[in-house]
């Protein structure tokens, strides 16, 4: 394969990524606010994955750097140049959009070369440029056949290929996955970061899937009503959650009521250190990760505040999601399966929470959040 | 041992003749339609076509002889020309008109004014047509009137309401909406992601046009306007209301031929005539066909 991606002319040895900075980027659509002041910077060659649900301005985030909209305000700047007042077809970018975006009269490979076509390279030059890169997506047996002969999975891998057949600086990817079936999806999201790292492009990836973006991007960004609420590594955004919203929107979280006091939260008589420890005193509640909660290792089950009844064992593979009834509210802990099997449903336990530093919310709703 | 004496799955009973099954719900609801088409398309065609072929004494090729006539070729010229000129003017107004409903506010008041308008436009023929143009550009009509106390004569060469000029015009107004109809769902089809692909791979608009969106609505675009044609081909009551006389297009020269009054008429003659103009409408349909299918491959 690396020998198809230098051949391509795409790979890291002919191209390097550029830096990205979009700067207080702010869009309105007419009162609704899509863009709150955008600021985030691309390193060269990273992939950064905007999260968020839907209207919280990630896909205006990525159309706003394509040029296929305008800001209202702020700066859009790719590898050192302000592009901001360019239009789409000058800015050097390459996008992939959620799908059906082939031309359905060309086939893979006239796909594939219309960008070169764009570029005025001739040709044969644009027919072996075509070919070689599908071949970087594992497609150069399907040259000549038509998005209706393709699979989904496939014209998407073709979409890829036509978005990095022109060397863009910068790769778009609008939600590529979420049109295709689960299995495809893992598949393409693997090939997709294969080939980003191969040729080593600077890419934004837009995704609500926080599964897709945690284990796809370098950096991922947490979006909200317009504005960022996080951007880190994946690692970081999940254990160590700015924001509440970020905590409950990545991942599953427990919302257990608690005091806080002295810099430390108090839930169901077991003290966690605070993520934020200037938190005033009060009542709170803590977001408490799954894998936070474990059985306690003394099987004590009279009465107390974390003993209950299982009331569900969810089978993940490798781990279990456990729910359990504890009177007043039910908590989710993520377990072996091993040991999560040695607790069916009914069985009588006392749970125990690791003492991880937690994120409190002001709210005071008791309920699981799953 | 128990022994299995019915099998644990009763297989479908077998279709009749290679899986198709002829007493289907489908088939008998489509029956009464079928039937229609069978009695009111398919046996005057049959007996047009035979007719064709027959004169007093038998099979014949004589009633073919007409068509090199000079006032034969000429009905047929005009109505191919016509028929061109009416869907040419109809495929371009009314694409246009389809491309700016197509991009506007597909839930807006704009959207659904238009298609239920060329919903009965395109149906709007005949001799109600033929006496709107009479009232309102004829030689009398308010508009001609109006327009003559204003300086405006529009018929100070002739009255050309009644010649071919006048048929194109009157036409028009019903191959228009017909556009629309058949021309919108193919712009419909095309997809804004194509545009902006385009874009973002370093085309502009005329690269859009040109590469994308052209040739997508090419075959879409050739066939409605092959089928405007076809439509003012067989047109007949608009025509014939609007001409009393004369048999300037095939259509009133076939009804002519088929019901002289001064004893003229020749059966043989109108079916040989009909049966030139039902292949030519075949030819026409069957392209529209093939156009229709490559766009429904393309932009469904």
């Amino acid at each position: 394969m690396t020998t198809a991606v230098a051949a391509a002319g795409v790979g890291t040895a002919t191209r390097a990524g550029v830096e990205i900075r979009l700067e207080n980027l702010r869009r309105r659509y007419g009162a609704v606010t899509a863009l709150d002041g955008l600021t985030l910077t691309l390193a060269p060659g990273e992939l950064v994955a905007l999260l968020g649900p839907s209207g919280c301005g990630k896909t205006t985030a990525l159309r706003l750097l394509a040029g296929l909209e305008e800001a209202d305000g702020g700066r859009v700047v790719i590898g050192g140049h302000d592009v901001t007042g360019l239009p789409a077809n000058k800015r050097d970018t390459g996008m992939v959009f959620q799908a059906y975006s082939l031309f359905p009269h060309m086939t893979a490979w006239e796909n594939v070369a219309f960008g070169l076509q764009m570029r005025k390279i001739g040709a044969a030059d644009r027919r072996r440029r075509a070919i070689e890169t599908l071949e970087l997506v594992g497609l150069g047996g399907f040259a000549n056949r038509y998005a209706h002969q393709m699979s989904g999975g496939q014209q998407q891998r073709v979409a890829l290929a036509r978005a990095l057949a022109i060397r863009p600086k910068v790769l778009l990817l609008d939600e590529p996955l979420s049109a295709l079936d689960a299995k495809v999806r893992v598949r393409l999201r693997d090939e997709i970061r294969r080939v980003q790292l191969d040729v080593g492009i600077t890419t934004l990836f837009v995704t609500h899937d926080q599964e897709e973006a945690l284990a796809i991007a370098d950096r991922v960004g947490v979006m909200q009503s317009g504005r960022l609420e996080q951007v880190g590594p994946p690692t970081t955004i999940y254990s160590r959650p700015a924001t509440p919203f970020v905590a409950e929107f990545v991942g599953l979280t427990n919302r257990l009521p608690g005091i806080v006091r002295g810099g430390q939260v108090e839930v169901r008589g077991t003290s966690l250190p605070l993520v934020q420890p200037d938190a005033a005193d009060g009542a709170a509640v803590a977001l408490v990760r799954p894998e936070a909660v474990t059985f306690a290792s003394d099987n004590e089950t009279a009465a107390g505040p974390l003993v209950g009844t299982v009331i569900a064992v969810a089978f993940l593979g490798a781990t279990s999601r456990v729910t359990v009834d504890l009177g007043d509210i039910t908590v989710l802990a993520q377990l072996a399966t091993s040991e999560a099997a040695a607790h069916p449903a009914g069985t009588r336990v006392r749970l125990a929470l690791r003492p991880d530093a937690v994120l409190i919310a002001r709210e005071t709703t008791g309920a699981t959040s799953a | 041992m128990t022994v299995i004496e019915r099998p644990l799955v009763e297989t479908v009973r077998r279709p009749l003749r290679g899986g198709t099954r002829l007493a289907t719900p489908q088939w008998i609801a489509a029956a009464p339609f079928f039937l229609y088409v069978g009695i009111f398309l398919l046996l005057p065609t049959a007996i047009v076509a035979g007719g064709a072929f027959i004169d007093g004494k038998g099979l014949s090729l004589s009633n073919f002889a007409t068509m090199n006539q000079r006032f034969v070729i000429n009905a047929f010229i005009n109505s191919v020309v016509l028929s061109a000129i009416s869907a040419i003017i109809g495929a371009v107004f009314g694409a246009l008109l389809a491309y700016a409903v197509a991009t506007g506010n597909p839930n807006g008041v704009f959207r659904r004014l238009v298609s239920s308008a060329c919903g009965v436009l395109a149906q709007f023929g005949g001799v109600t047509l033929a006496f709107a143009f009479i009232a309102t550009l004829g030689s009398a009509g308010l508009i001609t009137l109006w327009l003559q106390q204003h300086g405006m004569r529009i018929y100070a060469n002739g009255v050309w309401l009644y010649q071919l000029r006048g048929l194109v015009l009157v036409y028009t107004y019903f191959q228009i909406p017909l556009m629309v109809l058949v021309f919108l769902p193919a712009l419909d089809g095309i997809r804004p992601q194509w545009r902006e692909a385009t874009e973002s791979l370093g085309g502009g608009t005329w690269h859009y046009w040109r590469y994308v969106a052209g040739p997508l609505l090419a075959p879409a675009f050739l066939g409605s306007t092959l089928l405007l044609f076809a439509n003012a081909f067989s047109a007949y009551a608009t025509a014939a209301a609007l001409i009393n006389q004369g048999s300037i297009v095939a259509s009133l020269l076939i009804a002519n031929t088929l019901t002289s009054e001064v004893g003229l008429a020749n059966p043989g003659i109108a079916s040989a005539l009909a049966l030139v103009m039902v292949v030519i409408v075949a030819i026409v349909m069957v392209l529209y066909t093939v156009l229709q299918r490559r766009t429904a491959r393309w932009l469904q």
